[in-house]
């Protein structure tokens, strides 16, 4: 028994059938945790797309966008296609960076035409050959690309109802408070930085200076190298007793005078 | 006055009764975004030629709240919740397909009792929202009383929702590996009574009144046709493509949780109408019922959670007993469990159909990317191929039978 997920049979000579199929348009396909992934050329996509829907794969279900910001191409566009005749579903899968248009896959699939909105308006992903690329489901007039990693969670302008002038005003963000991230890295499971006060615990490298001896440090009479000496710690007056301005004040007061303030010693 | 109607007499040509109209230009109007008949925050701008849609362009996103982004900022159980208030109507589906992508890049093995469990609940807030469609669909329609007794068993249902989570309806009950609590035997047996006797006699009751009406089918039936090959090509699902006569359930086709062990039937409608989609709908809950006394029926005892105690929090006697128990719990709720690195589609059979969840992990205790495939996306972009040529009161009928709710859609 394994997880209760939706049950979808992959037959072996699919695999193959795929390769076949897609040929040098296919990057790589990879079969990981059951689900097929094929990761796709862009250029050639609408053929890829058209191949795959008359090989039975008859409906897009869904597009994602995904942000690397670390990888040369940033975005990863998912297609999710279903086929009803085979029961079986592949994502297919292909990149591209802020500049480059991904082709448009409306003349396939009519109802691409809102995923492919929904796209351009989280991540600002171009679709060339889409005819209505409008934002979707931010605001009327938003700046931004939200789901974009760089793009901070609280977006950057609030709106409110302004008494003053009678209309929603949009401001600049402020926070009473900041936005909390926490840190979860265990340093037992390879944490790559070293936490606060743990410095000193790492070895030190191979061939670092070993620290001088004191009698190493006389012999060389070189004051450079020798730390200045300390100025011998007394507390002859109430000045040099650490204890603060009030303190001193009242040190410095005639004893028989304390004494009645005090009241009842002799 | 008299000289005025004479003069507008007079330019009447009997043979020809369009004389003297003045030829108008198409106008646009603007429907909702505060129209009770919108289901929501549904703004369409409609280009109407006299009463005759010709064009439909629906401005969604007015409810949008950056579920998708909340959720990378999240641990995955701290995620759950934000199922619940995406479709509102039928919460613990919309947490179904999330705890099942999480199990399925976990190799989570579910105890049976739990699965059952899912599977009865899950098949409650099937009827929980079929109640609440059915009901608003006739309201749009001009019908009051079928509403009316619609939401006494939609209350029902919010109430054993209460009695089995706490909450009436953000439950978020479904944990991944497998849910939050076990439920009372007497909840079980008063479920049991429910489906004997009070849904068929209210629910039959009120459809009894729609289902042969002769106005509810002269604004249901041939509105907003769609054929089976557009039904696939505009990515339909659910209710909506079994009206259109694809005999598709993923309860049935791609089972998950102990579906495959249930006896139902998956109605079909013939024409691809308005009509038929609402039939669907009532035989779906027919057909529910059916699936919850099985699942009543056949539920074994056992345990309700996996015992995975990486990822399922131990029960809290536990913590008052066992120090290994209080370091999970405390482990759990701080830090939550790490998923390994792996990408997944999981699709479920939502009350309004296909419900997916696109999960990307990256190894950590958050989700990287959390793609969420509404249902009610796709058709509602078929609106304006739907609405074509049909008159401006039909809008309802159409946008009913969608069954739209804009939690889900605007995320």
């Amino acid at each position: 028994m394994s997880s209760p997920a939706p049950l979808i049979k992959t037959d072996d000579t699919l695999l193959g059938m795929l390769r076949a199929l897609l040929g040098h348009q296919l990057i790589e396909l990879r079969y990981e945790v059951g689900e097929v992934a094929l990761h796709v050329r862009r250029e050639g996509l609408v053929q890829t797309m058209a191949q795959l829907r008359d090989e039975g794969y008859q409906q897009l279900m869904e597009m994602a966008g995904v942000d690397w910001p670390d990888r040369p191409e940033r975005f990863e566009i998912v297609y999710c296609l279903l086929s009803l005749t085979r029961n079986h579903r592949i994502r297919v899968h292909v990149t591209t960076h802020e500049e480059t248009p991904v082709p448009s896959i409306t003349s396939l699939w009519p109802v691409a035409g809102w995923l492919e909105r929904e796209v351009f308006d989280m991540y600002g992903v171009l679709f060339e050959g889409n005819p209505d690329l409008r934002r979707i489901l931010t605001d009327y007039g938003f700046k931004g690309h939200p789901q974009r990693k760089d793009f901070p969670l609280t977006g950057y302008v609030e709106l409110r109802y302004s008494e003053e002038h009678k209309r929603v005003v949009y401001e600049p963000v402020e926070l009473a408070q900041d936005f909390r991230t926490f840190d979860f890295m265990s340093p037992w499971e390879g944490a790559e930085y070293i936490l606060p006060g743990d410095e000193k615990a790492a070895p030190e490298a191979p061939g670092a200076p070993t620290p001088l001896k004191a009698d190493e440090i006389k012999g060389t009479g070189d004051p450079k190298g020798a730390p200045a000496a300390p100025t011998p710690k007394t507390t002859e007056r109430p000045e040099q007793t650490g204890a603060g301005a009030k303190a001193n004040a009242e040190a410095a007061e005639p004893v028989d005078k304390a004494a009645g303030r005090d009241g009842g010693h002799p | 006055m008299a000289e005025y109607l004479e003069e507008l007499a007079g330019e009447r040509d009997p043979a020809d009764p369009t004389v003297g109209d003045t030829a108008i230009a198409n106008y646009t109007v603007n429907f909702g975004p505060q129209h009770p008949a919108a289901h929501g925050v549904l703004r369409l701008v409609m280009e109407l030629d006299g009463e005759i849609v010709e064009r439909v362009d629906p401005h969604i996103g007015l409810l949008h709240r950056g579920t998708e982004k909340l959720i990378e900022y999240k641990t995955y159980l701290q995620a759950l919740p934000y199922f619940d208030r995406l479709d509102y109507c039928s919460p613990m589906c919309m947490e179904h397909s999330f705890v099942l992508a999480i199990e399925k890049l976990l190799g989570l093995e579910v105890p049976t009792r739990a699965q059952y469990l899912r599977v009865l609940f899950a098949e409650l807030t099937r009827i929980s929202n079929h109640m609440l469609n059915l009901g608003s669909h006739v309201m749009d329609v001009g019908a009051m009383t079928p509403n009316l007794w619609l939401f006494e068993l939609r209350e029902d249902t919010l109430n054993f929702y209460e009695r089995a989570s706490g909450a009436r309806m953000h439950a978020a009950w479904f944990r991944p590996g497998g849910v939050h609590q076990d439920v009372p035997l007497k909840l079980l047996v008063d479920i049991a009574d429910w489906l004997d006797n009070r849904v068929p006699r209210l629910f039959e009751d009120a459809i009894s009144l729609v289902a042969d009406n002769r106005i509810f089918k002269q604004r249901n039936v041939d509105i907003g046709l769609v054929a089976r090959d557009d039904a696939i090509a505009w990515g339909f699902s659910g209710p909506m493509i079994r009206a259109a006569g694809v005999p598709w359930d993923l309860r049935k086709s791609q089972p998950y949780d102990v579906y495959d062990r249930m006896d139902f039937e998956v109605p079909v409608g013939t024409r691809g109408d308005c009509y038929d989609r609402f039939m669907v709908r009532v035989e779906e809950v027919r057909q529910s019922a059916r699936i919850m006394k099985q699942c009543l029926a056949e539920m074994p005892e056992g345990p309700i959670a996996s015992f995975d105690r990486k990822v399922v929090p131990p029960r809290r006697a536990e913590m008052k007993q066992s120090m290994e128990a209080l370091i999970h719990h405390f482990k759990l709720y701080t830090e939550g469990f790490h998923v390994p690195a792996g990408e997944v589609y999981v699709a479920t059979e939502s009350p309004k159909g296909e419900f997916g969840v696109y999960l990307v992990a990256d190894g950590t205790n958050k989700p990287y990317r959390c793609k969420i495939r509404p249902t009610a996306f796709s058709h509602l972009q078929a609106m304006d191929f739907m609405m074509k040529g049909h008159m401006l009161a039909d809008t309802t009928a159409v946008l009913s039978a969608i069954d739209v709710v804009f939690g889900e859609c605007d995320r």
